[in-house]
């Protein structure tokens, strides 16, 4: 798994990039009753705002964290938002991307970079 | 946070893993461990615990006695005083000279004198209001006082054990009881649409007293957060959000807590800050009115969101002043101004978020009922 300084995880799967938010954001987000996903199919470029999440507590987006195109969205979370506070790093997946370009990734946290970022 | 006031139950806040925000001058709970979500439903299903200690609460005295303080406090507010019982309370508002708010409060008759608390964020400004304007008057902040707020279904059972007398009380009324907490000033009241009590207690006490509630399995301990949802899911006003001192009571529609013997033809007729406005609007009506809004679809309209009367085009006729996600209702609720010929229930308005027009339709408001023990 990669971290970035949004607080989004990315995990490499069957050529694709599976994005959610941390267990850190989702605590800081507190309970998330709304999320406007992106189109399948969409072409987006890093740091695009591609998701609208709102917690009892404000309005935040989720920028695309690589540049591609998002090839699938987790439908199960517009009618189920308290997903991304119960299961942040399982179930509760965003969008899934095909990367453009993988070096993207290079430079982002690992696990245990993550954690002293964010202490 | 050091410029920031603490109430006496500040290190009790940070003992129950609150989150702590700045508010009105204060370090209080924004929300605990359960979050938001939880805090409220637990307060409409059984009780919460608020500290509601910012609040200014204020002892108003005339050398006539009561009489006295209630003739001068109608110079200030369009409520009917004179007519409170011993032991009653009653909700209303400073208004200005443009009819406007400048504060809500609750107003209550004890013997002798009159017992008000007022916002946090304007306690300052309305002492100062009081003793310029209530002439003869002694005006005395309380200061050695907590303030804590028992709400929800469970609040009577859990109070009366600790203070049989709370039982016996309707909404609206007030006591003062001894017990084993020192002297505490109750009020069946609440501002959660919930039945509940606010509970003033000695500083010296506070803690103790908000220990013995929070010792109940029915209370859980309950953060800003949630009292704004619960607020807003009863219909209930915000100062400073849904009215200020741009608004006027009929505005905001809240011409209820004008009784009729302050209105044109009442035998108390004006009197107070901004008469001629306020009571020319309650005979012509105003021209726009506060409202609840129901989005469509989850996601919430947050204050400051303009409201159009068509999908497209067009100047913003209105604004979201209040707007959250309303846990007992399970969807988003708002409320805010409109002009009179759209303020019909039902009617379909369009709030801009986010570049885009939503759908929100007019709705009857409280967004949830009440469940006062009248």
């Amino acid at each position: 798994m990669k971290y970035t300084e949004e607080h989004e995880w990315l995990r490499e799967e069957d050529g694709l990039v599976v994005v959610g938010i941390t267990e850190h954001a989702a605590e800081q987000l507190g309970d998330v009753v709304f999320i406007e996903l992106p189109d399948e199919g969409k072409e987006v470029s890093k740091d695009d705002e591609v998701v609208v999440i709102e917690s009892v507590k404000a309005a935040s987006d989720i920028l695309a964290p690589i540049d591609g195109e998002i090839v699938e969205v987790n439908e199960a979370l517009v009618d189920n938002p308290g997903k991304v506070n119960e299961d942040p790093l399982g179930d509760a997946w965003f969008f899934k991307m095909k990367p453009s370009d993988t070096s993207q990734m290079d430079d982002m946290m690992d696990e245990a970079g993550y954690k002293d970022f964010i202490s | 946070m050091s410029d920031l006031k603490e109430t006496p139950l500040n290190a009790l806040h940070h003992e129950l893993g609150a989150k702590m925000v700045p508010f009105a001058g204060y370090e209080m709970p924004v929300q605990y461990k359960l979050g938001v979500m939880k805090e409220h439903l637990h307060c409409r299903a059984e009780a919460g615990l608020f500290d509601v200690s910012h609040m200014g609460q204020v002892i108003v005295r005339h050398p006539d006695g009561f009489e006295g303080a209630a003739r001068a406090m109608e110079t200030l507010v369009p409520v009917d005083i004179l007519s409170l019982e011993d032991m009653r309370q009653r909700y209303g508002f400073f208004t200005n000279d443009e009819g406007g708010i400048s504060d809500d409060l609750m107003l209550a008759r004890r013997g002798d004198h009159l017992f008000v608390v007022v916002n946090a964020a304007c306690k300052k400004d309305d002492i100062a209001h009081m003793r310029a304007n209530l002439s003869d008057c002694e005006v005395e902040e309380i200061t050695d006082r907590a303030l804590l707020a028992l709400q929800g279904p469970s609040a009577e059972t859990v109070l009366a054990g600790l203070v049989p007398e709370a039982a016996g009380m309707r909404f609206m009324d007030i006591a003062i009881v001894e017990s084993d907490f020192g002297e505490l000033w109750l009020s069946r009241s609440g501002y959660t649409g919930e039945d509940g009590f606010e509970i003033s207690v000695p500083d010296a006490n506070a803690r103790a007293l908000a220990e013995a509630l929070l010792w109940h399995d029915a209370v859980e301990p309950i953060g800003l957060g949630a009292r704004d949802s619960l607020r807003l899911e009863a219909g209930l006003c915000l100062y400073g959000h849904d009215i200020d001192n741009t608004t006027t009571p009929v505005e905001a529609r809240l011409t209820w807590a004008i009784q009729k013997v302050r209105r044109r033809g009442g035998e108390r007729e004006g009197g107070f800050p901004g008469a001629d406005r306020i009571l020319a609007q309650i005979e012509n009506g105003a021209e726009r009115v506060r409202v609840g809004l129901s989005p469509e679809g989850r996601a919430p309209m947050r204050e400051g969101t303009d409201l159009y009367a068509d999908a497209e085009g067009g100047t913003p006729v209105g604004q979201v002043t209040s707007g959250a996600f309303g846990p007992t209702i399970g969807a988003p609720m708002s409320m805010g101004y409109v002009p009179l010929n759209l303020s019909a229930e039902g009617t379909t308005l369009f709030g801009e978020v986010r570049g885009k027009r939503q759908p929100v339709s007019v709705a009857k408001l409280p967004f949830t009922p009440a469940n006062f023990k009248r």
